[in-house]
């Protein structure tokens, strides 16, 4: 599938690994998946647009949060065991102070900070990052007609219709793969 | 105690198939209706609490381990939350990797893109549809923010602060 022009891909150092993803989890607010491509892919360049896209739906086919998924499997790809663990410590850590200051805070006082507009104003903004990553991931990819399809048909039933995650995952992935499978040609009455 | 926190943990781990929204309800029904460690608006209130941090959103285990058993439910939660889905992925990389080559990878594994950003998009939504019980503002700051982070490279950090500024001070 052609690809806008092919991006020059860094390896990072273990430092390099560990600092990235410590400003995916500091800078991710309302969640880290549009932190985690925008650190990856356009900042750090580690991996181009499809080879993250992959690890991401890996990392949503499989129990746990698709991108503490995916920071697994990208620190092992680079750097082992080490790169692994280096790449969650990463992520989790900054996030989990500030949980353990607002768990204080909350015992103390029994309520959230006074700051709810705030809160409610970056979360919007937080909202609009998460589609725009969404629309511009799939501008990049050059998505086909029944990839767009499987795209919105997951979103509907997600954001609309509220059907369980696994529901939607054990459905539309294996139609999703089959469809694609018979792009490349490697099974049906393919190879148009 | 902390060992049947880690356990609990541990378990809704494995089944946190779509990550942490994707988990909630399981996690309400083990954290309140089950094993009665929380009641019905503690829960709600330390979700929120949890939303206001920046970070995974699988996070919220860490702060119900807390209110559960203090620093030590809290590192239990967390350790059960993370460890047994990280080795999964850990064994799947693996399997990856020896897979390579294989002709039908690429293609399977490029099956799974469009489920993922379908469900980044469905995050998204739910997220303005939430903002949206502040009244119209939020709606506006998310188009913008939308049109921003999709069609220009600067830092979404401008969208964050601009949010936050005129959450100040209009809902203020």
């Amino acid at each position: 599938m052609p690809e806008a022009p092919p991006p020059k891909t860094v390896i990072p150092g273990p430092a390099d690994l560990f600092a990235g993803y410590l400003k995916i989890g500091l800078f991710g607010f309302g969640g880290v998946a549009a932190w985690a491509r925008r650190v990856i892919v356009e900042e750090r360049r580690w991996l181009s647009e499809r080879d993250y896209a992959e690890v991401l739906g890996l990392g949503q086919v499989l129990p746990g949060p698709n991108v503490g998924n995916a920071a697994v499997m990208i620190g092992r790809r680079f750097h082992g065991l080490s790169g692994a663990l280096l790449a969650t410590a990463g992520l989790y850590c900054a996030p989990l102070v500030i949980l353990v200051f607002l768990c204080l805070f909350y015992d103390r006082y029994g309520q959230l900070p006074a700051v709810a507009p705030v809160m409610a104003g970056i979360a919007a903004g937080a909202a609009g990052m998460v589609i725009g990553t969404a629309f511009k991931m799939a501008g990049k990819l050059k998505l086909r007609p029944e990839a767009v399809a499987i795209l919105l048909l997951a979103a509907l039933g997600a954001a609309w219709l509220g059907l369980p995650l696994p529901v939607i995952v054990l459905v539309l992935g294996p139609v999703s793969i089959a469809l694609s499978l018979w792009r490349a040609g490697l099974i049906g009455a393919a190879a148009r | 105690m902390i060992l049947q926190i880690l356990l609990t943990f541990s378990i809704l781990s494995l089944v946190a198939i779509g990550g942490a929204n994707a988990v909630l309800p399981e996690m309400h029904r083990q954290l309140v209706e089950l094993r009665g460690w929380l009641d019905d608006a503690t829960f709600s209130q330390l979700y929120a609490l949890a939303q206001a941090a920046p970070g995974p959103n699988i996070l919220v285990a860490s702060v119900m381990g807390w209110r559960i058993g203090g620093a030590g439910g809290m590192a239990a939660a967390t350790f059960g939350m993370l460890v047994p889905a990280a080795i999964l992925a850990w064994f799947m990389a693996g399997l990856m990797h020896r897979l390579r080559g294989a002709a039908w990878l690429k293609p399977a594994q490029g099956g799974l893109v469009p489920v993922a950003i379908g469900l980044i998009l469905a995050a998204g939504i739910t997220m303005a549809e939430a903002s949206h019980s502040h009244g119209v503002m939020p709606l506006v700051v998310a188009a913008v923010s939308t049109v921003f982070v999709w069609r220009t490279n600067y830092s979404p950090l401008w969208v964050l602060a601009g949010g936050g500024m005129l959450g100040a001070a209009l809902l203020g």
